[in-house]
């Protein structure tokens, strides 16, 4: 297998008393779409946040393009050419959707004094991004508090598809979409992952994992369950782990097998 | 790839009128504010008022407050309160006059020092704010105390026990910076059109009006700069993005603390530039200066648009808001109103202006 872009090895975040990572280890090769399944509060934001700069690990390291790293900031990690869509979007509602669009990466156009925000390629992109990802927006100029909450997720997809160079990670990013959308972001990942970018995909949904991943780890309270390779697990067997095993199985007699 | 930008015609979009897209924008409040007040003062006040030597009148102190307001508009939009401006005011006045009476230095270095004090106290400000997480409403009135209190007894020890420090204009005489800082600008245009008759003159042929006081000068200036800065660069995306949501802008890669602290030096460094001009105006310093300065200022924000949840406002807004207080304090005067009006009409005005600004961002935002 190719070497991994980004390792991350023993991973500890605890925040005051509480353990949310008890040393995982994960990492993401080029071209491949890395599923990361667990439980709610297994962990797994928190994961992904230590991978995007967001929080300091606690214990462990990091490892960027076979370097050892330490991300100080969002900004360090995306300077390194990794992007996330965050769980909470990461979106402010008072802002156009351009605004939001390149928020801390705005393109610019002029030198030294006159260096200035170039308005007019920053709106055909935004627009454009967000058509390939079937959404016409009404005006590049709109805020973001008037989109819909799917809108406003496809904003934060197309976002870091675009800025998403080496790695990119999306922390449930199908949530609040459409059926079309859906189907637009799945085949999004599986654009850029045939371009060489790692796909980092958080779902809680195994047949959307099943269609793009080429390998699925579990969280389980802040620990790996194990790693898997596409073909080597079942959808059965994934969801089960992600449940945790027991209380699945009792369920789905009472709900006639529709789980 | 030619035709990107065109938006597809979505047939779920109204036409929307000009009239709703200006409802948008954060300054149209102080804008019809400043229509309001002209018309009322046109109505009640003596016409000596909208004379160009009565504009002049009210548009010294309008600069003076705006400088301020302008600095205080930005700080809120990226999510802070500075409420130690007026106070700052005080202080860099003590620095600035120590500088140049006590220490006879020129100006070329007594500015810069002045500046430069004034910038570290903002970068205090910012730092005790982002570390301890505490509001900067509360750190910043600690320092509206500390800083008054130190300009007291920083003027008795430069005076001997005095709270005023004079003899600024002889100092600052003949310095080739002075009149970037006091005075009036562009004489000669003024008494030639003094001349060909454009400005009224007195009877000894002396332009009423000898030009434009620097600060109103001052006062165009950073408005726009600031209007181009908000709106143009990435640094103005960045404020509004740190003051709409801290978090989300920094997820975003938004250096945040940076930004934050630089707008707390800034606006440090507008309360310094206020200092420098009205101690070399009044050729003195005094611990009273800038009383209540902070409150203007941001009321004065807070007409322009500036929401006090931050993320949202204008400078432009900031600037007409300060154009309305200086039409109020000085047009009363013009009016057979008591003067005291003057502090009711103020909590007025900001009520209305919260309720409206309110309101735009429900707009704004879709909220429902
Ligand atoms: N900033 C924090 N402070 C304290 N505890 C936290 C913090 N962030 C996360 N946790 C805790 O860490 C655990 C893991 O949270 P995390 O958000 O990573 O879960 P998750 O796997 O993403 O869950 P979900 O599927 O619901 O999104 C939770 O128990 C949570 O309460
Ligand atoms: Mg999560």
């Amino acid at each position: 297998m190719a070497k991994p872009i980004i390792q991350m090895e023993n991973i500890e975040k605890h925040f005051g008393n509480i353990i949310a990572l008890a040393g995982v280890s994960f990492d993401v090769v080029p071209g491949e779409c890395h599923c990361l399944l667990g439980d709610n509060g297994a962990g797994k934001s928190t994961f992904i946040k230590t991978m995007s700069g967001v929080h300091k690990p606690t214990k462990g390291t990091i490892t960027l393009d076979g370097k050892p790293m330490h991300f100080d900031s969002p900004r360090d990690a995306m300077e390194a050419g990794i992007a996330t869509v965050f769980q909470d979007l990461a979106m402010i509602p008072l802002m156009s959707v351009t605004r939001n669009f390149f928020m801390g990466r705005e393109p610019t156009k002029g030198r030294g004094p006159f260096k200035r925000m170039d308005i007019k390629t920053a709106n055909d992109i935004c627009v454009e991004s967000m058509r390939a990802m079937g959404i016409n927006l009404r005006g590049p100029d709109q805020a973001v508090g008037t989109l819909s909450g799917g809108e406003r997720q496809t904003v934060a997809i197309a976002r870091a598809v675009h800025f998403g160079a080496k790695v990119l990670i999306l922390d449930e990013p199908t949530s609040a979409l459409g059926v079309r959308q859906t189907s637009n972001v799945l085949a999004t990942i599986d654009r850029v992952r045939k371009q060489g970018v790692g796909v980092v995909f958080i779902t809680h949904n195994v047949r959307h994992s099943m269609a793009v991943g080429d390998r699925f780890t579990v969280l389980n309270r802040g620990k790996t369950l194990g790693t898997a390779e596409r073909g080597r697990i079942t959808a059965e067997e994934l969801q089960d782990m992600m449940a945790g095993g027991q209380e699945l199985a009792s369920l789905e007699g009472s709900l006639g097998g529709t789980v | 790839m030619a035709d990107t930008a065109q938006i597809i015609v979505d047939e779920r979009i109204k036409k929307e009128s000009f009239g709703s897209r200006l409802m948008q924008r954060p300054e149209l409040g102080a804008i019809a504010g400043v229509v309001l007040v002209t018309i009322f003062f046109l109505f009640t006040a003596d016409s000596a008022m909208f004379t160009l030597s009565g504009i002049m009148n009210f548009m010294t102190p309008a600069a003076q407050l705006g400088i301020l307001a302008i600095g205080a508009a930005m700080l809120m939009i990226g999510g802070e309160f500075d409420l130690s401006i007026g106070s700052m005011v005080a202080f860099a006045g003590l620095i600035f006059g120590a500088c140049v009476v006590t220490f006879g230095l020129p100006l070329i270095i007594a500015i810069p020092i002045t500046f430069v004090f004034a910038a570290l106290v903002g970068a205090l400000n910012g730092a005790i704010v982002l570390r301890t997480g505490l509001p900067s409403f509360i750190v910043t009135l600690a320092f509206l105390f500390i800083l008054r209190g130190v300009s007291l007894v920083g003027l008795k020890l430069a005076t001997d026990g005095s709270t005023q420090l004079r003899g600024v204009r002889d100092a600052v005489e003949g310095d080739f910076l002075t009149p970037l800082f006091s005075g009036d600008a562009f004489g000669g245009l003024f008494a030639w059109l003094a001349e060909i008759g454009l400005v009224e003159t007195f009877n000894n042929g002396a332009p009423k009006v000898p030009g434009i006081p620097v600060e109103i000068l001052w006062f165009i200036a950073l408005a726009l700069a600031a209007t181009y800065i908000l709106l143009r660069t990435p640094y103005g995306n960045w404020i509004f993005a740190s003051g709409g949501d801290r978090n989300a802008a920094s997820n975003s890669g938004v250096p945040v603390r940076r930004v934050k602290i630089s707008l707390f030096m800034l606006t440090a460094c507008c309360a310094a530039l206020v200092a420098i001009i009205t101690v070399m105006d009044a050729g003195s310093t005094d611990a009273r200066r800038g009383f209540m300065k902070e409150f203007e200022a941001i009321i004065a924000a807070v007409i322009g648009g500036c929401l006090l949840t931050g993320g949202y406002g204008s400078a432009i807004g900031a600037f007409f808001g300060a154009i309305i207080f200086g039409m109020v304090v000085i047009g009363l005067s013009y009016t057979n109103f008591d003067q005291d009006w003057f502090q009711v009409f103020l909590g007025g005005m900001l009520l209305i202006a919260v309720l409206f600004n309110n309101y735009i961002r429900k707009r704004v935002t879709g909220e429902r």
